[in-house]
């Protein structure tokens, strides 16, 4: 086991191997919480809490999981965090857990957590894992921040709730773009941004 | 783990139950601990809800996200306090005035429990039950001062599509106009349902006023410039709009032995205030008109 190199591990998941547009996972929460800045900012972290506890504590127990039962264990263990991380949201962020409502619990749903875990934290030691998870968390939270920076900035002029776009905009006939609230401009955007990094990282493209 | 057969049924059950044992406890836990800070959190947000209801009477207060709510809340509460079906008052709630940490305000689990006799009461054909009901009901009241105007705020709830409904309707002295809404939901349809909870909607009652006898407000589809008694439903969403329009059709119901008392002793008020004017007393009887 040794030899892992800790850079790949940490970078490869933020940029060339990225959850949401390269492996096109968690695209359901992405497009539901990147209305506003400060709700996908929360999200993105508990992601990020959640990955890399749960391939922490998987790979901690990873060699007692009986094979039979695999997936199942690997799912009390993420519910335990997600779980865990809605009730302290409940406690010290509620207006932001209210608004980011159900999809904190649906982050046991997240493929990006059961992928890592199967992909990554039954076959290495636990730091690797938790360094894997936390990486693949920012990942996904990276692409949600970009998401929510436009949406919220085009859709409200609004950063974290601080007014970007001045009130003379809005007097000389500007208008905040209503469409990017909804979810369909949000898949518009992640397609750019997907397209964007494709043509940058030629050995993406299909042939 | 070398040498143990991990793939064994025994192994697996006894694996298995550990885990689960283990991980309940933990949540179990949490949970206990956390308990306070969150229950803290949801009444903060119903002094809120109550807040805002009663601050639309008056259109340069408003309540946000930077408001001090507890502090407002104690500084503009006049009174709190429960009444039963018979408009008795039946208990005191704490306004907070020694410490704002005090405040009592229902929870909706309380409000569930009031509108659960309040549908056992329509449902009974027993008129000596129905007495009975009525009496056991303590149904939530604030009484505020917003500059000088006093608004009373009145709860509702109800049963919306996905789960339970409920709101604070503000009303003015005659105990018949509304002066502010507001509305919330466990979990209605982000974008149809859940609309009730925000503006255009709950705007469109102020002005408003209830109505006497069974029909005392409704939430119905199309414009409703000529009746007060009624708010256009939100489009989409006919099933919570109209489950909201019969809670507060309920609610506001079982209300009207206590408000007009309240109207009655405001209009004597004014009445003793300046009795020797004939025409000041001839105005409160006029407006009663509408309600017989």
């Amino acid at each position: 086991m040794s030899g892992i190199n800790y850079k790949e591990v940490l970078l490869k998941p933020i940029f060339k191997g990225n959850p949401v547009t390269v492996l096109v996972l968690g695209i359901c929460s992405s497009l539901a919480v990147t209305v506003q800045l400060k709700g996908a900012f929360v999200m993105a972290l508990s992601v990020i809490i959640v990955t890399g506890l749960s391939s922490f504590v998987v790979s901690i127990i990873r060699n007692s999981i009986p094979n039979r039962i695999r997936i199942i264990v690997q799912l009390v263990v993420v519910a335990l965090m997600v779980i865990l991380v809605d009730q302290v949201l409940k406690a010290y962020a509620y207006s932001i857990s209210k608004t980011l409502s159900v999809y904190v619990g649906l982050i046991i749903t997240n493929c990006i957590v059961m992928g890592r875990i199967e992909a990554y934290a039954l076959g290495n030691k636990p730091i690797p894992s938790l360094l894997d998870g936390l990486a693949n968390g920012a990942g996904y939270g990276l692409i949600l921040i970009v998401l929510a920076f436009f949406r919220e900035l085009l859709g409200s002029g609004t950063l974290f709730g601080y007014r970007i776009i001045p009130q003379s905009f809005y007097d000389a006939g500007y208008m905040d773009n209503g469409l990017v609230i909804l979810p369909p401009m949000a898949l518009i955007l992640l397609g750019l941004i997907v397209w964007i990094q494709r043509s940058f990282q030629k050995d993406l493209q299909e042939k | 783990m070398t040498g143990m057969n991990t793939n064994g049924n025994t192994y697996t059950v006894v694996y298995s139950t550990v885990l689960v044992i283990l991980v309940a406890a933990i949540l179990a836990f949490v949970a206990m601990s956390l308990q306070d800070k969150q229950n803290e959190n949801i009444k903060v947000e119903t002094i809120t809800k109550v807040l805002s209801a009663a601050a639309q009477a008056d259109e340069s207060v408003t309540v946000d996200e930077t408001t001090d709510v507890l502090d407002m809340y104690t500084k503009n509460i006049v009174e709190a306090f429960y009444v039963d079906g018979n408009g008795e008052v039946a208990g005191e709630m704490n306004m907070g005035k020694d410490n704002p940490k005090n405040i009592q305000v229902p929870s909706t689990a309380d409000l569930k429990k009031q509108n659960d006799i309040l549908k056992k009461i329509d449902g009974s054909k027993d008129e000596s039950e129905k007495a009975e009901l009525l009496k056991t009901l303590s149904l939530p009241v604030f009484v505020f001062d917003i500059n000088g105007k006093k608004v009373t705020v009145i709860p509702c709830y109800g049963a919306g599509l996905w789960g339970p409904i409920w709101g604070y309707v503000a009303l003015a002295e005659d105990g018949k106009t509304i002066d502010g809404a507001i509305f919330d939901h466990k979990g209605e349809t982000p974008g149809l349902g859940a609309k009730i909870a925000e503006a255009p909607f709950y705007t469109s009652f102020k002005g408003k006023a209830f109505g006497t006898g069974e029909k005392v407000f409704a939430v119905e589809k199309g414009k409703h410039d000529d009746d007060p008694t009624c708010v256009d439903a939100i489009s989409g969403a006919t099933i919570t709009s109209q489950a909201l329009g019969r809670g507060i059709n309920m609610w506001a119901k079982y209300y009207q032995p206590y408000l007009r008392t309240m109207a009655a002793a405001e209009a004597d008020a004014e009445m003793s205030a300046a009795p020797a004017d004939s025409t000041s007393a001839s105005i409160p009887s006029e407006s009663n008109e509408p309600v017989k």
